[in-house]
């Protein structure tokens, strides 16, 4: 069956590039983008949402966030459509590896079985890859609260802080030198939204257009908080205050 | 026609065997070491068919390390009793069910707690403080009814283990010449002395 199609999406260029996935990344530069910071204390994950049409009849509560399992949080970037066959697919995997073991399915554990998948995609069938790049939140007891990021090659790597989607680069930059370790959620959840403003310059940053959640660890429980939106509002507005402030200097 | 028996105390959980190898009336050898180690801090006895026995718990074994290997990190203890007890319960309906009664002690390093978990062929699991499989665990329960508390020292259950032997050679119509006796404890597994009915029992 797979003869009849185009199999090159599953091979190697010349140059010992390949293509389709870098394709896929590019795909992901375009779209809304997810900023991760982990908190000594919690993790904030801060998106930019794209669908913002009022007519829009808000049947879920984040456009780029999902709960994966009790202790475990994702944004994604990219094509929506493949997305959800994704964060769908790593609902699976954590509740099997529950079902198995009965016990929440550690972190780095769940990233790299979808990892996995996603690689199958770059090497075998003659499909293309999927065109998402996730931020994983989570907790577990053998590494307690940790970051991670994967993308369309099937990578993935453990973050202090992090950046995918549109001016990702830009976001990274701005981290690297702004980013201390030890920060605690106080200060990483302003910083979250510093940076988001700053790459989202040209069309202003608005509480409509953020969608910010932290994770956190409280009586023995993992809490997904999403700042509802005056509490956004509000965070945006000083942020705005402050950057006035600096422009004058 | 086997036996074990299992205490927890405080810290550590005691596993005994008998070392009987035997089927049907054929009494291959009376040295027959069952109990495995299924990683640094989980070790499993059996009783039931000794082929099956066998497959079951290397299988186990190879995979729980598998999972060490390959995370880093130990299959923490109440993980890998509902992993096995999972496996117990699948081969009952599918393929030849495995004819194994499970003993398995284990230590979770992360909540420092001592676990001891029963479970039988059919993939039933339950934890108790103390608990045996076979004929003689009739008689053994009986006597750590009697004499178990909770905060018990190893010494103190060896004492109990005497015990229960003793009354085994006493009134078990079956013969069991040696015991093999493990502990698991927060540094690990131990092997304390062998226990040989013809050298007498000791009891405290």
């Amino acid at each position: 069956m797979s003869r009849r199609y185009d199999s090159r999406t599953t091979m190697f260029s010349p140059e010992g590039r390949l293509y389709q996935v870098e394709y896929a990344m590019e795909a992901i530069g375009n779209a809304g983008t997810c900023l991760g910071i982990l908190a000594s204390d919690g993790i904030v994950l801060a998106c930019e949402k794209r669908i913002t049409n009022k007519l829009l009849d808000e049947i879920f509560e984040t456009e780029k966030l999902y709960r994966l399992s009790a202790d475990m949080v994702c944004s994604v970037a990219g094509i929506t459509s493949d997305a959800n066959i994704l964060v769908n697919e790593l609902r699976h995997i954590a509740q099997r590896y529950q079902l198995q073991y009965q016990e929440p399915m550690p972190c780095e554990q769940l990233v790299s079985q979808l990892c996995d998948i996603k690689q199958t995609y770059t090497q075998f069938g003659g499909k293309r890859p999927f065109g998402v790049s996730l931020l994983y939140a989570g907790w577990d007891p053998h590494y307690g609260l940790q970051l991670y990021q994967s993308d369309p090659s099937g990578n993935f790597s453990g973050w202090k802080a992090t950046c995918i989607g549109a001016n990702n680069a830009q976001a990274m930059s701005t981290l690297e030198s702004e980013f201390k370790e030890g920060i605690t959620l106080e200060d990483a959840v302003p910083l979250a939204i510093k940076i988001m403003h700053k790459i989202m310059d040209q069309n202003k940053l608005t509480a409509e257009k953020l969608e910010l959640a932290t994770v956190t660890r409280s009586d023995d429980k993992t809490k997904m908080t999403i700042i509802p939106r005056e509490k956004l509002e509000k965070l945006i507005s000083e942020r705005e205050k402050l950057a006035a402030a600096e422009k004058q200097k | 026609m086997d036996f074990c028996i299992g205490i927890r105390g405080n810290d550590f959980v005691l596993l005994c065997e008998d070392m009987n190898a035997a089927q049907s009336i054929m009494l291959h050898k009376q040295d027959h070491e069952k109990m495995l180690d299924l990683n640094d801090h989980l070790l499993m006895t059996r009783t039931g068919n000794l082929g099956d026995g066998v497959q079951c718990a290397e299988f186990l074994q190879k995979n729980i390390q598998l999972y060490q290997i390959r995370n880093g990190y130990e299959m923490r203890s109440s993980a890998a009793a509902h992993y096995i007890r999972k496996y117990l319960a699948d081969t009952l309906r599918s393929r030849e069910p495995l004819e194994v009664n499970l003993l398995l002690g284990a230590y979770d390093v992360i909540s420092n707690t001592p676990q001891l978990y029963y479970m039988d062929y059919l993939g039933s699991m339950a934890t108790a403080p103390f608990c045996a499989h076979g004929y003689g665990a009739m008689f053994a329960t009986s006597i750590l009814d009697m004499y178990y508390h909770p905060g018990i020292s190893v010494d103190e259950a060896i004492g109990i283990l005497n015990k229960c032997i003793k009354e085994l050679k006493k009134r078990l119509i079956i013969n069991f010449s040696k015991f093999n006796v493990k502990v698991v404890d927060k540094d690990g597994i131990h092997k304390l002395p062998t226990i040989s009915v013809e050298d007498g029992i000791h009891t405290h």
